[in-house]
């Protein structure tokens, strides 16, 4: 859910990086910060254990740019993957104008994909959301490592509504910054045309 | 959508931090936060200075909905009050309307007793304005930002 602030002419919308566990959601966020300019980028903040697995979630708010006097902002929060965390995973979604789903490109993972992908799904039913209307991306990371599916395969088999899909290396940032694009403009988009209905 | 999109007008804004200001005046409090449940901050007052507001305003809007799901877990309503105590500094969280969360961080100036006697008057006050907001945001007629903006400002603004 969008936050639009007349006084300080602000417009907040809310991003959520979801995928399996080890996927690189958190990879993706801390590439985004850290090739972001200081002024646009506020604090990362990170609730991860002590073995850096991401508790409860991540958070990087960002600036993008201003739209007719409008500063525009994404906050851009990732979900724990691990299947135990569903809780946390339901709470999270709460409010959210966009997804990234982050697939992880790894043969082994491809059960993994599909299950994170349904749990996601579900949970954003419970919350009264449907992704096959939300704005939405796909991204197969881990494109350097080796054994990994064809992007067609991986493209059959999560990305059945045809959304912008993206072959990604989250560690380098190849098609980290594409990705986040293409989600924002869908999210900006969608607020556009629920202003015209 | 889910929930409807909130938008805060100049009017409601500065009604909203009225209420806060004087809060912090009459609560003797440090700081004192208006956050949406969803983590967006709405407004701030008192010495803020050191304080990282946006990352504050998730952080707050993480606890709630953690122990709201405690609650739910346990056939409980939401926990509307919380109160975290430190050795300077302590926090005093309010959700007001079921809609938005009132922050209070004060110190050995003040006491909890007062804190919680004025975090009450100003939420009775937060929700008449935030019921006006939420009916505001649901008027057909009502202009958004958006319905002026068109594809090229959204392309424009992915250009490199």
């Amino acid at each position: 859910m969008s936050f639009i602030n007349y006084l300080s002419r602000e417009i907040n919308c809310k991003i959520v990086y979801y995928g399996p566990g080890l996927c690189g959601k958190t990879t993706n966020l801390q590439y985004i910060y850290n090739r972001t300019n200081p002024d646009a980028k506020g604090k990362m903040i990170s609730l991860a254990t002590e073995t850096e697995r991401t508790l409860f979630f991540d958070f990087l708010p960002l600036e993008i740019g201003e739209i007719r006097g409008f500063k525009t902002r994404f906050h851009l929060y990732t979900v724990p993957g691990q299947v135990f965390y569903d809780a946390s995973r339901k709470l999270i979604l709460k409010g959210v104008d966009g997804v990234v789903f982050v697939a992880d490109s790894q043969m082994l993972r491809s059960e993994a994909n599909t299950e994170s992908m349904d749990n996601l799904r579900t949970n954003l039913a419970e919350q009264g959301y449907n992704l096959d209307t939300i704005p939405y991306v796909i991204q197969y990371n881990k494109r350097d490592m080796p054994n990994i599916s064809p992007t067609e395969e991986l493209r059959q088999l999560l990305n059945t509504g045809d959304v912008p899909d993206f072959n990604a290396v989250a560690t380098t940032g190849e098609g980290v910054f594409e990705t986040l694009k293409s989600v924002a403009k869908l999210v900006l988009t969608e607020l556009k045309r629920g202003a015209a209905r | 959508m889910a929930s409807p999109q909130m938008v805060m007008y100049e009017e409601e804004f500065a009604q909203v931090q009225a209420v806060t200001n004087r809060l912090v005046q009459d609560a003797n409090a440090r700081v004192v936060f208006v956050v949406d449940k969803n983590g967006q901050l709405i407004s701030a007052s008192g010495d803020t200075g050191d304080i990282d507001t946006t990352s504050l305003a998730s952080l707050t809007a993480g606890t709630i909905a953690a122990t709201g799901g405690i609650a739910q877990l346990l056939r409980e309503q939401e926990f509307a009050t919380q109160y975290h105590e430190g050795v300077r500094q302590n926090v005093h969280i309010q959700v007001v309307s079921g809609r938005v969360i009132l922050v209070v961080i004060f110190d050995n100036r003040t006491s909890l007793g007062l804190v919680r006697l004025r975090v009450k008057r100003a939420t009775e006050n937060l929700t008449r304005i935030f019921e006006m907001v939420m009916a505001k945001a649901q008027d057909p007629f009502r202009n958004s930002p958006f319905s002026e903006i068109t594809d090229d400002d959204i392309d424009n603004l992915f250009n490199d």
